[in-house]
């Protein structure tokens, strides 16, 4: 494989219902970062039907070049017109670098392509940056997060990755910036086209499991009572949080046994674990001390939670938290 | 009906623990396990094993000792059970993995290829639809429940970050499974005591027909650069100061280890 | 000689280890605090075969050994002593005693329904005044043309009210002492029979324990089980076999606290240091786990020479006195690694020790095991 006829990177920048993804604005912010190590430019690849503005969106973000396909096979994401559609782009125009949201439609397009293209796709990437030669170093945790590892793709491309929601910064919008936007006209093989959508049914998943959750605000007895539960529920919705409980808080009705936290509730081991007002009983310890990172804030100085807390705060959790949520709004 | 499920015997990440002196992944005393978004695959299998009769093969790719899950795979109520084991198989990323299976895959014969969404080792999710792929089969992922005509129809539903998906596919086709969609049954007493009875198939390279530069080591476009962990946990920050200093100082925190 | 487990029987353990963890061990706070007969997870375990173990699979068991089973029960009652002693009683007192002593015809009849755990099982022998004496039976049985009227009552019978069919002891012929008592198999729902008061116990609270009431209670002739006047050999053998189970029911009471004692203190810290760093606490551990294990030795013994159909009487009854009293050692002292918090419901090791209690009682005494052991020793 001749590796210097491949470049640029490319981004597939998902859209459902006309609306851009968080994640495809987040690749083109890193994307931008690697095209410009690389001295190269960044491509957008935007699919759907009567798309509007969203080129411009794309540009605004980063993009260089915006390859547009705008066809009603693509209306709703399905397997294989999207497949079609990105392995057509990527055969024409052969880029080094190919980056995909870790969405449920990145991680179903992915490996897709990977096979129809056989090259090496790299899963869940939470870093991205280029090597002195040349080459993308993907990082990603393994074995349940326990394990970080870096993978390279040095002899195939494009080099493709998939990227977790979330973890790349979207760079500032720039309405000023210029770039171009080519339609691009995909021949469909149709026959192929073997899988049909009845419906896509929008829920908001309220069946919250708070294992599951990334982030976790929990309340203990310093909260007190339903309205401090509120309050900790403001700060949750500002950061995308669940809010979970010891079992003074649980035992008081204030939230449901499924929220909570310890011995004879759930074990938790969330990204960011915030402790209120939680003192850290042994029995509440054992089911969040192997949470990523632990912030306690309790009046009580020699309260236990502090002996298992990254960062701990000596004060009232009902003064804090409100002031605290205020910040985070910003 | 005839239906294939790939499954993979993988460490209990869950029982994975961090050395707290050297940060480095405690590996020993590990049990492995059937990989559960498999064994949710599996489930779907049986289920439609006893509404239709379907004849349910599993296959797996691994080192000998992968056949515990085959014997527990019996034990559940699988008819077949195969075990593609050679060392040149060996040392393979996901494409590598996925031309292998595909490659045993083509001398079976299969209504439903069921595998897991992901593996709790990897989490790659890439596996399944690369299969399906190779085998030019149309793919449904994240699948959470489904339902059979009775003759080749399947209607589908597809778990999404916001929502669902119904979905209708004929078969032949691909689905992978995830473990929250269904609870896999447990062994019966019975089919423990005879899962020893039932004749394990080991298939080598020789027994199948691929291009050995697809395969392994040699196979894979993708290697591991280097790993490492996290690193131990330094011992936390304790400030006593008034509210607006500490949630500049919560802010500043975040900001460091978290984006907001 | 192998002391390692099969892979069959690890394969078993994986099974019956998560089914315990997931299905069980979520109900046994609450089957104890409400005293509630667990019924869905009886249903369970009979759709996995659990409720029929070493019985055949053409009489609709699962065709395993009796180490298979002491295992089940040991897991089970390692979270759940009412679950384990349910599957105990069906299994030992009543599917077995069909099993060795039944004509074909009482096999097919009964057999296929209990083993597969569509009908529970249960056995009455005691007796308000017929307890460590059982010899002293006044429950009486007469022959009638082609039935028996059986009057009398039992007291202590586990299972009472939920089981289906009754292995009921009575006597045939009062001037024969033991020669006269003679074994049936009762059906609740036969003339005459009923389920009296149940019992308010200490512990195993979700396992049914009751009166059994039999007025003028008519039992078809083919029900006899056995010969007449066989009954008390029958009932001797079956509690040996029993006693297996209930050693196995001890013995996961046991290894169930000392997991929970473990677990706490590692994470319990006082004085600066968690108490599992305290060499005190330590060497009670470690001589408890040595009770546990040695105790585990000779339950899998008793099992596996019942298996091998060979002598076992002395064996089981060696492992019931063990294992039963090291359940109550260990649950004793895991109340006490506990502390304050081990007296309290908020932890299972208080509901162990009171559940512990009832096997070095039932199905035999300490006492009796004694009894046994030496009887055979001077014999």
């Amino acid at each position: 494989m001749d590796k210097a006829q491949y470049k640029n990177v490319y981004v597939f920048v998902e859209q459902r219902e006309g609306v851009i993804q968080n994640v495809g604005l987040e690749l083109l912010g890193k994307a931008r970062e690697l095209a410009d190590a690389l001295n190269e430019k960044v491509y957008a690849m935007l699919l759907g039907h009567d798309l509007t503005t969203q080129a411009q969106e794309c540009i605004a973000y980063g993009a260089d070049t915006v390859l547009r396909v705008d066809a009603p096979e693509l209306a709703t994401y399905v397997t294989e017109p999207y497949a079609q559609a990105i392995y057509q782009i990527i055969r024409d125009n052969k880029p080094s670098i190919v980056l995909i949201g870790a969405t449920t439609i990145g991680r179903d397009l992915g490996p897709r392509l990977s096979a129809r293209v056989e090259t090496g796709l790299t899963a869940d990437c939470t870093g991205l940056e280029i090597s002195e030669e040349r080459d993308l170093l993907m990082t990603r945790p393994a074995f349940g997060g326990n394990l970080m590892a870096t993978i390279i793709c040095k002899e195939h491309r494009p080099q493709m990755s998939t990227v977790r929601p979330g973890v790349m910064r979207m760079g500032q919008r720039d309405e000023n910036r210029k770039g171009t936007i080519e339609d691009v006209k995909i021949n469909f093989d149709k026959s192929k086209f073997r899988v049909r959508v009845l419906e896509t049914v929008k829920q908001t998943k309220n069946l919250v499991d708070i294992t599951e959750a990334h982030v976790l605000i929990s309340g203990g007895r310093g909260v007190g009572n339903a309205e401090g539960f509120d309050m900790l529920r403001a700060m949750a919705n500002t950061i995308g949080a669940e809010v979970s409980a010891s079992r003074a808080m649980v035992d008081a009705g204030v939230l449901g046994h499924e929220r909570q936290v310890g011995q004879t509730g759930k074990t938790v081991r969330p990204d960011l674990y915030f402790a209120m007002g939680i003192s850290g009983a042994i029995q509440h310890l054992a089911g969040m001390e192997e949470s990523e990172y632990i912030i306690a804030i309790n009046k009580d100085k020699f309260a236990p939670i502090f002996n298992v807390a990254d960062l701990g705060i000596v004060g009232d959790v009902r003064k804090i938290v409100p002031l605290l949520t205020e910040k985070l709004k910003r | 009906m005839k239906i294939v499920v790939c499954i993979k015997q993988v460490p209990d990440t869950t029982e994975i623990k961090l050395d707290p002196v050297t940060g480095t992944l405690i590996r020993d005393g590990v049990p492995s396990i059937m990989n559960p978004d498999d064994k949710g695959g599996l489930e779907f299998a049986l289920q439609l094993k006893d509404q239709y009769g379907a004849h349910v093969t599993v296959i797996t790719m691994g080192p000998p000792q992968a056949e515990a899950i085959l014997r527990e795979a019996y034990a559940m109520g699988v008819d077949r059970a195969i075990l593609l084991s050679d060392r040149k198989f060996g040392g393979a990323d996901t494409l590598a993995t996925s031309n292998t299976i595909a490659a045993a895959l083509r001398s079976l014969e299969f209504d439903l290829l069921i595998t897991g969404r992901q593996a709790i080792d990897g989490d790659t999710a890439q596996v399944g639809p690369q299969i399906a792929e190779h085998l030019d089969l149309p793919q449904v992922t994240y699948v959470e429940s489904l339902t059979f005509d009775g003759n080749k129809t399947f209607t589908v539903k597809k778990s999404m970050e916001d929502g669902y998906q119904m979905v209708q596919v004929d078969t032949p086709c691909v689905f992978t499974a995830l473990a929250s969609g269904v609870k896999p049954r447990y062994m019966s007493v019975r089919g423990i005591v005879e899962a020893y009875n039932h004749p394990i198939e080991t298939w080598t390279y020789n027994d199948i027909t691929v291009d050995d530069q697809k395969i392994g080591l040699n196979g894979s476009p993708t290697r591991v650069f280097k790993s490492f962990t996290k690193g131990v946990k330094a011992a936390g920050q304790i400030y006593e100061v008034d509210p607006a200093e500490a949630v500049d100082i919560i802010i500043g925190k975040l900001k460091e280890k978290f984006i907001i | 000689m192998d002391f390692s487990l099969s892979k069959q029987e690890q394969l078993f353990l994986q099974m019956i280890r998560e089914f315990a963890e997931k299905e069980v061990k979520p109900l046994a706070a609450e089957v104890d605090e409400s005293e509630r007969f667990p019924m869905e997870t009886v249903q369970k375990m009979a759709k996995l075969g659990i409720m029929g173990i070493p019985f055949p699979v053409e009489l609709g068991g699962a065709g395993g050994s009796n180490i298979l089973y002491t295992m089940a029960v040991e897991e089970l009652s390692r979270v759940c002593a009412t679950t384990g002693v349910i599957v105990s009683a069906h299994t030992s007192l009543c599917c077995a005693p069909i099993m060795e002593h039944g004509t074909p015809e009482q096999k097919a009849k009964y057999l296929p329904k209990l083993a597969s755990g569509e009908w529970i099982g249960a056995f009455g022998l005691t007796e308000p005044n017929a307890g460590t004496d059982a010899s002293a039976q006044q429950t009486i049985a007469v022959k009638e043309g082609d039935h028996y009227v059986l009057n009398g009552s039992k007291i202590f019978i586990t299972n009472a009210g939920y089981a289906h069919v009754y292995i009921i002891m009575a006597m045939t012929d009062k001037s024969k002492g033991t020669k006269g008592i003679s074994a049936f198999i009762v059906e609740k729902d036969f003339p005459g029979f009923s389920v009296g008061k149940k019992e308010k116990k200490l512990g195993i609270r979700g396992s049914a324990t009751c009166e059994l009431i039999m007025e003028n209670c008519i039992v078809p002739a083919e029900n006899l089980l056995g010969q007449e006047g066989k009954g008390f050999g029958i009932a001797m053998k079956t509690l040996d076999g029993g006693r297996i189970g209930i050693a196995s029911q001890a013995l996961g009471i046991a290894q169930g606290a000392m997991d929970e004692t473990v677990k706490y203190v590692k994470e319990r810290k006082q004085f600066g240091k968690a108490i599992g760093q305290f060499q005190n606490t330590q060497f009670q551990l470690a001589d408890l786990q040595t009770k546990i294990e040695a105790a585990r030795l000779l339950v899998r013994q008793a099992a596996y020479k019942k298996d091998l159909k060979v002598p076992y009487s002395a064996d089981a009854a060696m492992a019931k006195l063990f294992a039963a009293e090291t359940a109550m050692e260990v649950t004793t002292k895991a109340v006490q690694f506990h502390g304050g918090y081990g007296y309290t419901r908020e932890y299972p090791v208080e509901r162990m020790m009171r559940d512990a209690k009832i096997t070095e009682i039932y199905e035999g005494t300490s006492e009796v095991q004694r009894m046994v052991i030496a009887a055979n020793l001077l014999k």
